[in-house]
């Protein structure tokens, strides 16, 4: 309500203090994890708490690329974000086509089954799920991790694709069957190319959960050589938990692919957390 | 013809539901029910000749256990001082973001920003802020006569449990602030001009027409965040791994390091049951209560 900022001075003072506020806040802390990861060892602890450092070095960056396994955690994590952002869209847009476009029987309770899923305590099936996939040989796998991600994610990414189908009007696929196309024809190539930026967004949201999941890989994964990068850094800051510039050159490479998603996502976040609802 | 139409409408939203429905059922619903049926065993992973059915043993043990109503009390708090930060300043945020303002755009991306950051990523980075060895909040704290001197209040059982909150406000503000956004956008415009041509001030404004219009969005997204915050353990497990002495234990990170740790999971199944019954209670009563409120 820009008319009544206009009538009183004092608003505004206090609106762009409200404002510098509310940025500060959002991006000291990772200013502060960038500040450490170039701030050069010698001077971390003389400087520890200065703002700015008076030096800069990228030395944190190179031993973490080239002397840590943080790259092979990099690339398993990557494996896993996309497999899951892949597997999850592909599935979730078949479930949320079906709610969007089919009226049936059993409709209301499979939605009811999925909304309780996002309800209880995910933890709650972390020893079943250990014991399941211990049961198939498939610890310490990149595998089990996808297909235990891509399950946890279906029901929010089913949620939002159907938002999404919702606003592509049923006319055009019903003139495209009228046409003589089947359903699947119709739904390829005339919905799927509409489409294209919910899939997308929804590649978005999974990847950022899936690359930022910690406990059920801590439990799954306990080899090197399968670790993810949570899983990686955790166990690296528990055993060198001096390294403080190798600790946070590593958050900030970890930052990075989120930041790339979330850019690209950004503009469907008001649309996206508000379909599901339910979903940090 | 009639027939295998019928039968072709029964059955094609199916074809495109299996694929969900199975993994559904594979990986959540069916390890649901068997993590019910753990917390009636003994199963402990590092003691594999004491396992079998034991009936309610676990839960007589957790009666009994000291940590469990710590772990219950340290859940109300967390839950509750979380919930209030972020719901005060994400509504302020949205408030904010709902007016013009020159870079409205890049601000709002900015400040968005601590929600993509990863969780186990933005609860390292608060543990360091909070150590002073290389974080200022210490120093400043001490500075500002909060603290009689720069010491890491992680490893104070009395103040502990703020440190997790403080980096869950700033991890969840975003999502209240975009919820709540959403929710004013809907709110007609020509009721903020009908307010104004009566001369009503800001305040006013928003108590009649900005807070009635939010409230079933605000009593839905805070309920829901309830029960996702109480069940929320990654925050507290990477920066205080539930210490000093238990301090910051709450109900979740006890599940995960009973299993993780101990790999005891029947006991971790009984609390984990413990922590799903208290919060379709909850759940219940914010139901009833909605219902109540709303036939008035």
């Amino acid at each position: 309500m820009p008319a009544v900022s206009r009538r009183h001075p004092g608003l505004v003072i206090g609106k762009y203090l409200a404002l510098a506020f509310y940025l500060t806040f959002a991006l000291f802390p990772l200013y502060w994890l960038l500040k450490i990861a170039v701030t050069p060892d010698a001077l971390i602890f003389s400087e520890g708490t200065r703002l700015v450092p008076s030096a800069i070095s990228f030395d944190n960056f190179v031993t973490v690329i080239f002397q840590t396994d943080f790259l092979a955690y990099f690339k398993n994590s990557l494996i896993v974000s996309l497999g899951t952002a892949f597997f999850t869209t592909l599935i979730a847009a078949g479930a949320g086509y079906a709610f969007s476009r089919f009226v049936f029987k059993g409709k209301r309770i499979i939605i009811a089954i999925m909304l309780i899923t996002q309800m209880f305590p995910l933890l709650m099936i972390i020893a079943p799920v250990y014991k399941i996939v211990a049961d198939f040989g498939l610890l310490n796998s990149l595998t089990s991790l996808i297909i235990v991600y891509t399950a946890f994610n279906i029901p929010f990414a089913t949620f939002l694709m159907q938002s999404f189908f919702d606003g592509i009007p049923k006319d055009l696929e019903e003139a495209a069957m009228i046409d003589g196309c089947t359903r699947f024809q119709a739904l390829r190539q005339v919905i799927f190319p509409l489409t294209l930026p919910g899939l997308g967004a929804t590649l978005g949201f999974v990847f950022t959960a899936a690359w930022s999941e910690l406990l059920f890989a801590l439990m799954l994964i306990s080899k090197n050589d399968t670790m993810t990068f949570p899983v990686g850094l955790l166990t690296f800051v528990s055993k060198f938990s001096v390294d403080w510039g190798q600790m946070m050159a590593a958050g900030v490479l970890a930052l990075i692919p989120s930041c790339l998603f979330f850019i690209f996502i950004q503009r469907y976040l008001v649309q996206g957390l508000t379909s599901g609802a339910v979903k940090g | 013809m009639r027939r295998s139409l019928y039968l072709k409408y029964l059955v094609e939203p199916f074809i495109y539901l299996s694929p969900s429905i199975f993994l559904i059922g594979a990986v959540m619903m069916i390890p649901l029910i068997v993590g019910i049926s753990y917390s009636f065993q003994a199963i402990e992973l590092l003691n594999p000749f004491n396992t079998g059915w034991v009936g309610f043993e676990n839960y007589i043990a957790l009666w009994g256990d000291r940590k469990f109503w710590i772990a219950l009390e340290n859940t109300f708090f967390w839950t509750f001082w979380s919930i209030f930060f972020q719901f005060l300043l994400g509504l302020g945020l949205a408030m904010l973001l709902n007016t013009d303002f020159f870079g409205k755009r890049l601000f709002q991306a900015l400040v968005f920003l601590p929600w993509a950051v990863p969780t186990f990523l933005s609860a390292l980075t608060w543990a360091w802020l909070f150590n002073p060895v290389i974080g200022p909040l210490p120093h400043w704290l001490s500075a500002l006569g909060v603290l009689p001197e720069p010491y890491n209040i992680l490893g104070d059982p009395e103040l502990a449990m703020w440190g997790p909150i403080v980096a869950n406000i700033w991890f969840g503000v975003p999502f209240f602030a975009i919820t709540l956004l959403a929710a004013l956008r809907s709110i007609p415009g020509e009721l903020y001009e009908a307010a104004q041509i009566d001369g009503a001030s800001p305040w006013q404004t928003f108590m009649k027409i900005t807070l009635p219009f939010l409230a079933p969005m605000i009593a839905i997204t805070v309920m829901l965040r309830t029960i996702w915050i109480a069940n929320f353990a990654d925050l507290i497990f990477v920066m205080t791994g539930g210490g000093p002495a238990n301090s910051t234990q709450i109900l979740s990170t006890y599940i995960f390091t009973t299993a993780f740790r101990k790999l005891d999971f029947g006991y971790a199944s009984a609390i984990a049951v413990a922590l799903l019954v208290i919060l379709l209670v909850y759940a219940l009563i914010v139901l009833w209560l909605r219902k109540k409120l709303v036939k008035v």
